[in-house]
Formats: structure tokens, C-alpha cells, sequence
């Protein structure tokens, strides 16, 4: 009855048999705990789908509608934006999308369904700040005399072009997220739920 | 010497790990004849972590405000049944929460009522008596707050009501209860403090007693069915002949407690939460309504004796009315458990060993104890009042004549050593 | 010593059933056992029947539409036949009355939620099901009620009879007994569109719809609950054997 004396067999197998069934039993019951902090109904329910209305929408002018939470940006490019996506594409770090996220028909130049229209989540693919509008070109921007327009990242400089594309050597790994998207109308965008 | 691992000996030369699991686990020696009634300290701990863990996962979700939202309900009560439906698995959080929290009271008057049987508060123990009783206090302290929170009208209204009771107490009672509210109704304020105490203030509180009761009961060793001293006989290593270390023996042994007791608890929580309404009262799915009180609200079954003690006063003594009367009698109720050490003047502790007078007083009493509780959940009428009165008398009689009638007590004579029965 | 364990034991059983065995002869009305259906058909015509008419006035808040895919709806159907056209599927089931409107119009008491109806009408008479059952089967004609109505389960009700063209008018036959006491007998005294008993089968769609709303979780809880009790007596068995085998050393 010593401590020190050996388990006899029939102890030990017991042992392990209530062991494994108990600590199952525990990772069983800390299921719901887990599954707690895990989004709840209400959460997802906010997550559903957005309309945005785009008839207002002046060339030149971005709108932003909120989508789970998140600001997604609507700019509509006029045809001088559009024109200096090719033009900055050899500074860019992924110009044709490979690394970044979005549906297979924003995986082109422009990242968007319609060229003039760019739907973009406005979240830095860095550490999720939001950047901020730089559209002005050149010395007006405050970036330098070479900027053509894009996005700044206000938290760490990361710089996006105007396809949200992210420029070569920034904290940024990727071009920002495009997210599912369709045209119900030619004036109203329903985010968060393509064709598919 | 034993050989330890290298980071377990770094570990005791800075903190004393192996000791106090020696001091504490597999070398206190307890009594090896503990029975039935052995299994329900260890049971209130376990339910104590039950309603640590889950309350922690329930102030993730719920909130603490009183204000209606959109469709009028106010925003706790709505709370929690965002909890209940629409956080996944925070149903099952939730009924663990309300159903642990009567089966704390279970437990913990299962293991106060093993105290009375083996005379577990005489001396060397009285410490760990106290101890006891503060944690109950604490732990009616918790309960009430906590019932408060679900916002419903049970909880307003019990709130209310116990509340109130402070302004019975003579020059200051009104401006007490309305420091306690912090409001001159219960309201949101009231609310956010009452949630503050029972997530925060009181947990530490009751943790912090816990331990001590602990503590103090590993310094003197545990009492046992025969109420005999196992340190009395030792062998050549000065290990009580009739002593077995807690572990392994007591820790395979609880388990099976522990098995036994979750039967009991998940079969409420999965088959039947609301245990007939007394567990989740039926009032208080209908959220909080300051204009309109319940036709008939009764405390939570667990404060139901010492409520009929309140009701039972009724007669006001030197010019003060019997409301203050009855607050005290309520509060002398739980205050008195704790002077039990000095009350019995038995020459032995087990009811084993006692005669028929203190078991016929234990019976009156227990008896009295589940009236109380069982007419504290009904309306008075004048005949469940006299009735109610009748049983205050006799539980405050258990304990004001024991010094009398445990001293007369023909008891048997104590065995040297532990037994079997 | 077993002696009093037993005695205990029984003590605490008899407190246990005492309240049982008084609170069963509570006064109250006498409430009919409400035929509570799992039936998906019949959870989804309660449902439509919820919807469309009680919805008028009050609200299931803690509910959302897409919630009603647990009883068989589809989220094309819910769209189609429940859902108002403001409204998402994962919206909750509001409605549009504001609370302290509802107050002005309804006499200073609005018509309440209904999300957890069935679990607060629970007494001693019955379930809060038997409850929402007979309550609107026991509606009558009552001239000096402002809304004209009447009801033997909840007097002075502040709803009228919203199903009075399904169940026609009753009247009430009151009979005074010499002991004090009243009792109330209804007679259909203008039939409605659907015969007593098709009444009564719509009237149990609803309420069995609302028995599931007052808890959506309540059959999976049970199911789960079953295997449950299984695996804890597995694990109290293995507990015990293991107590046994360390245990055979103490004498």
C-alpha cells in the first residue's frame, strides 16, 4: 500500500480506460464553449448581402456602403484613371492578381466586372487598416511628383493604385480584396453574393 | 529522495510545487471511512468551476442594460435570449449556468447538513466552520445578483423586494436602499452593479474563502462519519493508522462522485431545465415590467426557508415595526449556523455516538428546514404563517437549547478507531 | 446510521412531491391539453397562420425568419409567402408597430411579444401550450368589454377575437353555485366559417408552431441529452471499477 509500489495491471488498464473516456468526454463538453466565440446567427445575419445604389455616382467619385461590418468601396473611374492602370503596372508587386483574392471575373487589368466601376473591400491587406482615398495626381497628393492616383495607407504607407493594386517593396502583401458582386440592375450592385 | 526531472527541480527550488502537492494531495491523510455525505465538498467545487467557466463565456454575450430596445424588450432580457438561440452552443452554456446554480444549493446544504450529522465544527474545526458559513453568505450574495441579471420579472420584483428589506433597518434603512439601487427604483443602475458584484467582487471573494476553508481543513485533517480523530493513532512513520492519502484513494473515489452527480445535472439540464419552474421560474421568461407586478412572486426555492423566517415575524418589538423584526430573524437564521462549535456541548461529535435527543432535535429540525422552504414558496395565509412560525421556533430552538440538551444526551461511547458502517 | 440515511432520503422525496400535490389543486379556469404536433406540416401551417395574423400586432423578436428553415420551409418559401417586402430572411420578426405607439392605441398596454408565450404562461393549471390552447378557443361575446369580447382563460383580455369569422360567436352561460363559486359554459351562438373541430386543429397548428418557437433548441437538447446519459453511465462505470481496483487495499 506503499506509494511507491508499481500499479498492478487491472489499476493501470482502468487508468487509461477512464482517462481516455473522461478526457473525451471533457473535449466533447468544451465543444459549445468553443463554438461560442464563433460568429452567432445575428452576426451572420449582418453579413448578408448589401445593396448599393450607384445611379448617383459622379465620374471620378467614390462611394462607400458597409458589408459585414467592413467598408467596401465603389469608384467609378473615368477614362484618364483607367488609362494609368497599364502605365504603373511595372511598379506594381502582383499586376495581374496572382497572390490576391478576388472572384475570377475581377482576376483582370482593371479588377472589376465593369471597368469603370471598381468594387473593392477598403481593408489594407497588410494589418487591416483602412487607406485612404489619394486621387489627385502628382504633387497635389502629397505622395511625390510621380503619383497617378491610387490609395494610402494611413497606418504603415502602403500605396494601391487605382485597381487597388498594391505598389512593389509596401508592408502590403497583396492587392486588396475584391469582394463576390453582381450588377442587379445597370444602376444597383448587390455585395456579398455573385451569379455563381 | 525521489529523482526529479531537471525542470520540475528548477521548478521547486522556486516555487514549492512538489510540496504542496504532497502537503495537499498524495500525503494528507484522510480518514479512510468516509461515506456517502464525503462526496459533496468536492462536488462544490466542481460546480464552483462549472460556474466560473461558464460565466465567463456568458459575459462574452449578455449585457447589462436595462434600456428597451426596438421592439420594446429591454436589452439584458433580450440578451439573453440572443445567448439561448443565437449564439451557437450558448444554450447549453446558459442552462448549465441556471441549472449549477441550484445545484450549488444542493450541494452545498447536503454538505452543511453532513457538518450537523458528524459534528464536523467542533473543535479543531471551528475555522473551518466559519469559513463554511461566509462562503454561504457569499454565496447568497452571488445567487441574488446574479438572479437580478436575466432582467425579467422575477428578477425585478425579487430584487425589489429583498432590497427593500434593508430600509426596514431603523434611521438609515431607506437611504441604505437607495445607495444599494443607487437609484430610488431598481433600474439600470442598479443593474450594472449588480452585475459588477456578481462577476467580479463576488467570485473573488468566494474564491479567496474557498481557499481558506481549504487550508484550514488540511491543517487539521478531516472529520470522519465516527467524529473521531484519526491523528490520534499513527504508525512507526507517524502516519494515522486510519488514515489513507487523498490521492490516489479520494481522488478515484470522487470521481465516481463526480460521475454519479453530472447523471443528475445533465439529465436536468438536457430533459428538463426549467425543473418545473423552480430552477427558471416561469415569471421570469416575461421580461422586467416596472408597472406590473406578478400575481405571486416567491424568492428562488434555495432562499425559500430563511424567507419564511422573514414572513413569519409579524409582531412589532420596542416601538419598531415587525419588517425589521424580520430582516433580523432572517439574518440571525444564517449567522447562528456559524456559533454551532460553541452551541454543542456534546462529549461526543458523531450523531453515531449521540443519544436520541439530538437525533430526534436533528429530524425536528431538517423537518422544520424543508416546511420553511416549501411555505416560502407559496402566498401566506394566516394558517401557513402560524405554521411558518411554529418552525422558525423550532429552527432557532435547534440551536439556542442545544448547549442544554446536548449536554443531557445519554451518547454511547466513541471507538478508538475508525469503523464500517 | 442507514437508518437515518433513509430516513433523510425519504424526507427529501416527500419535499420534493409536496408541492407537487398541493400546487395540483391551484383555483384557476381548467385548461385543455393542448394536441401539440412535431409535425412539420403542421408546424408550417402555425407558422403561415403566426405570420399573417398574429404578426398584425405583435412582434416574435427574438426570431428570425431563416430560423424557420428548422421546421421545413425553404428560404425561397419563407420569401415568397412570409417575409414582408422590407425585409431580409435573416431579419428578425419584428413588426413595424412601435412599441410605444402600440401603447397609445391599445389602451396603455402593448400587445405583447410573443417569441417565449408558451414558456411564460406555464403554471400549475397546465402548459403554457394548454395555456395559448384554450385561450383562443375560450373567446365570447361580452357587451361590456370596450372591444365586445371576452374570455374565460384571461378576463378582460385586451385582444379581441381575431379568429371570430373562423370560429364564429360564442356566448357564455354563467351559473352561480351556492358555494360562491362561478362557472362558465360557452355556447357557439353564430357558427363561423370552420366546423369545432377544424377550429380546434388550426388552433393546434399555431400553438404547436409557438411551443417551438418558445424553444427551437428543445428536440435536439433532448436527443443530445440522450446520448449523453449514455456515455456518463459508461464513464460512472469504468469510475467505479477503477475505485474498486485502488480501493481493494484498504481494509
Amino acid at each position: 500500500m506503499s506509494k511507491d509500489q508499481a500499479l498492478d495491471d487491472n489499476r493501470r488498464q482502468l487508468l487509461i480506460a477512464t482517462s481516455v473516456v473522461g478526457g473525451a468526454g471533457v473535449v466533447a463538453a468544451a465543444a459549445p464553449f468553443v463554438a461560442s466565440l464563433t460568429p452567432s446567427e445575428r452576426a451572420k445575419a449582418a453579413g448578408a448581402p448589401a445593396e448599393a445604389d450607384i445611379s448617383k455616382l459622379a465620374p471620378g467619385e467614390m462611394m462607400t456602403v458597409e458589408w459585414r461590418g467592413q467598408p467596401v468601396w465603389i469608384l467609378r473611374r473615368t477614362e484618364a484613371m483607367l488609362a494609368t492602370l497599364e502605365e504603373v503596372e511595372p511598379q506594381l508587386a502582383d499586376p495581374t492578381s496572382e497572390k490576391s483574392v478576388q472572384p475570377p471575373y475581377a482576376k483582370n487589368r482593371h479588377r472589376s466586372i465593369k471597368p469603370e466601376y471598381l468594387v473593392v473591400i477598403g481593408i489594407c491587406t497588410h494589418l487591416g487598416c483602412s487607406p485612404t482615398a489619394k486621387f489627385a495626381k502628382g504633387e497635389a497628393s502629397g505622395i511625390g511628383k510621380d503619383w497617378l492616383g491610387g490609395y494610402l495607407c494611413p497606418c504603415h504607407g502602403s500605396r494601391f493604385d487605382l485597381a487597388a493594386r498594391v505598389f512593389k517593396s509596401q508592408p502590403a502583401p497583396t492587392n486588396l480584396t475584391v469582394p463576390p458582386h453582381q450588377y442587379l440592375t445597370d444602376t444597383k450592385i448587390l455585395i456579398g453574393e455573385d451569379k455563381a | 529522495m525521489t529523482t526529479k526531472s531537471g525542470l520540475l527541480q528548477w521548478i521547486d527550488e522556486r516555487f514549492p510545487l512538489t510540496s504542496t502537492i504532497r502537503e495537499h494531495l498524495t500525503e494528507y491523510y484522510a480518514p479512510k471511512n468516509f461515506n456517502f455525505w464525503y462526496y459533496f465538498g468536492s462536488l462544490a467545487l466542481l460546480v464552483l468551476v462549472i460556474q466560473i467557466v461558464t460565466g465567463i463565456f456568458l459575459v462574452m454575450h449578455y449585457k447589462p442594460d436595462a434600456s428597451l430596445n426596438a421592439s420594446g424588450i429591454p436589452v439584458a432580457f433580450a440578451s439573453v435570449e440572443y445567448i439561448m438561440r443565437e449564439v451557437p452552443g450558448g444554450w447549453f452554456i446558459r442552462y448549465m449556468h441556471s441549472t449549477g446554480a441550484s445545484a450549488f444549493f444542493i450541494v452545498v446544504y447536503m454538505h452543511m447538513f453532513r457538518g450537523l450529522l458528524y459534528g464536523s465544527y467542533r473543535t479543531p474545526r471551528e475555522l473551518v466552520w466559519i469559513f463554511g458559513v461566509l462562503i454561504f453568505l457569499a454565496l447568497m450574495a452571488e445567487a441574488f445578483m446574479g438572479y437580478l441579471l436575466p432582467w425579467g420579472q422575477m428578477s425585478y420584483w425579487g430584487a425589489q423586494v429583498i432590497i427593500n428589506l434593508f430600509s426596514a433597518i431603523p434611521v438609515i434603512g431607506p437611504d441604505l436602499s437607495t445607495v444599494i439601487r443607487g437609484d430610488f427604483v431598481i433600474s439600470d443602475a442598479t443593474l450594472n452593479r449588480f452585475f459588477s458584484l456578481h462577476v467580479i467582487a463576488v467570485p473573488l471573494v468566494l474564491l479567496l474563502l474557498v481557499a481558506a476553508h481549504i487550508i484550514a481543513l488540511h491543517e487539521v485533517g478531516s472529520n470522519n462519519p465516527d467524529g473521531i480523530e484519526i491523528k490520534k493513532k499513527k504508525d512507526a512513520n507517524g502516519r494515522p493508522l486510519d488514515g489513507i492519502p487523498f490521492h490516489p484513494y479520494y481522488t478515484v473515489k470522487d470521481i465516481v462522485g463526480v460521475a454519479g452527480f453530472l447523471i443528475v445535472f445533465f439529465a436536468v439540464l438536457f430533459f428538463v431545465p426549467e425543473a418545473g419552474g423552480y430552477f427558471l421560474e416561469y415569471n421570469n421568461f416575461i421580461p422586467a415590467n416596472p408597472m406590473v407586478t406578478p400575481p405571486h412572486i416567491a424568492p428562488v426555492w434555495y432562499f425559500t426557508p430563511f424567507y419564511s423566517i422573514l414572513r413569519a415575524v409579524t409582531y412589532p418589538l420596542f416601538g419598531i415595526d415587525a419588517k425589521f423584526w424580520g430582516v433580523v430573524a432572517m439574518g440571525a437564521a444564517v449567522v447562528i449556523i456559524a456559533f454551532l462549535p460553541w452551541l454543542d456541548r456534546s462529549p461526543v461529535k458523531s450523531i453515531r455516538y449521540k443519544g436520541p435527543i439530538y437525533k430526534t432535535a436533528l429530524t425536528i429540525f431538517v423537518i422544520s428546514f424543508f416546511i420553511l422552504g416549501y411555505l416560502g414558496v407559496l402566498p401566506p395565509t394566516p394558517g401557513r404563517t402560524l405554521v411558518s412560525q411554529i418552525c422558525a421556533v423550532l429552527y432557532f430552538a435547534f440551536f439556542l437549547l442545544m448547549p442544554w440538551y446536548s449536554k443531557i444526551d445519554p451518547c454511547k461511547p466513541e471507538p478508538e478507531r475508525v469503523t464500517w458502517k | 446510521m442507514k437508518n437515518l440515511i433513509v430516513h433523510a432520503k425519504r424526507l427529501l422525496a416527500a419535499a420534493l412531491l409536496a408541492p407537487a400535490l398541493v400546487l395540483a389543486s391551484a383555483e384557476g379556469p381548467q385548461l385543455d391539453k393542448a394536441p401539440l404536433s412535431k409535425d412539420p406540416e403542421s408546424l408550417k401551417r402555425g407558422a403561415t397562420i403566426f405570420v399573417t395574423t398574429c404578426m398584425a400586432c405583435h412582434s416574435a423578436s427574438f426570431m428570425r425568419y431563416n430560423k424557420l428553415t428548422e421546421i421545413g420551409f425553404t428560404e425561397a418559401e419563407i420569401k415568397e409567402k412570409l417575409l414582408p417586402p422590407d425585409k431580409k430572411v435573416g431579419d428578425l420578426m419584428t413588426i413595424a408597430m412601435r412599441p410605444q405607439d402600440a401603447k397609445k392605441w391599445f389602451g396603455g398596454v402593448a400587445p405583447p411579444d410573443l417569441t417565449l408565450v408558451t414558456r411564460q404562461r406555464n403554471s400549475e393549471l397546465g402548459s403554457g401550450a394548454d395555456w395559448v390552447y384554450t385561450y383562443l378557443r375560450t373567446f365570447y361575446r361580452d357587451p361590456t368589454r370596450p372591444n365586445g369580447w371576452n374570455n374565460v382563460v384571461f378576463p378582460g383580455a385586451g385582444m379581441p377575437h381575431v379568429f371570430w369569422e373562423l370560429q364564429g360567436e360564442q356566448t357564455a352561460k354563467i351559473t352561480k353555485h351556492p358555494d360562491g363559486t362561478e362557472s362558465i359554459e360557452l355556447v357557439l351562438s353564430k357558427p363561423g366559417s370552420m366546423s369545432a373541430q377544424e377550429y380546434d386543429k388550426m388552433v393546434a397548428d399555431v400553438v404547436s408552431f409557438m411551443q417551438w418557437m418558445g424553444e427551437p433548441i428543445a428536440e435536439k437538447r433532448k436527443s443530445i441529452g440522450i446520448w449523453v446519459m449514455i456515455y456518463l453511465a459508461v464513464f460512472f462505470a469504468l469510475a467505479y471499477a477503477l475505485k474498486k481496483a485502488y480501493w481493494k487495499d484498504v481494509h
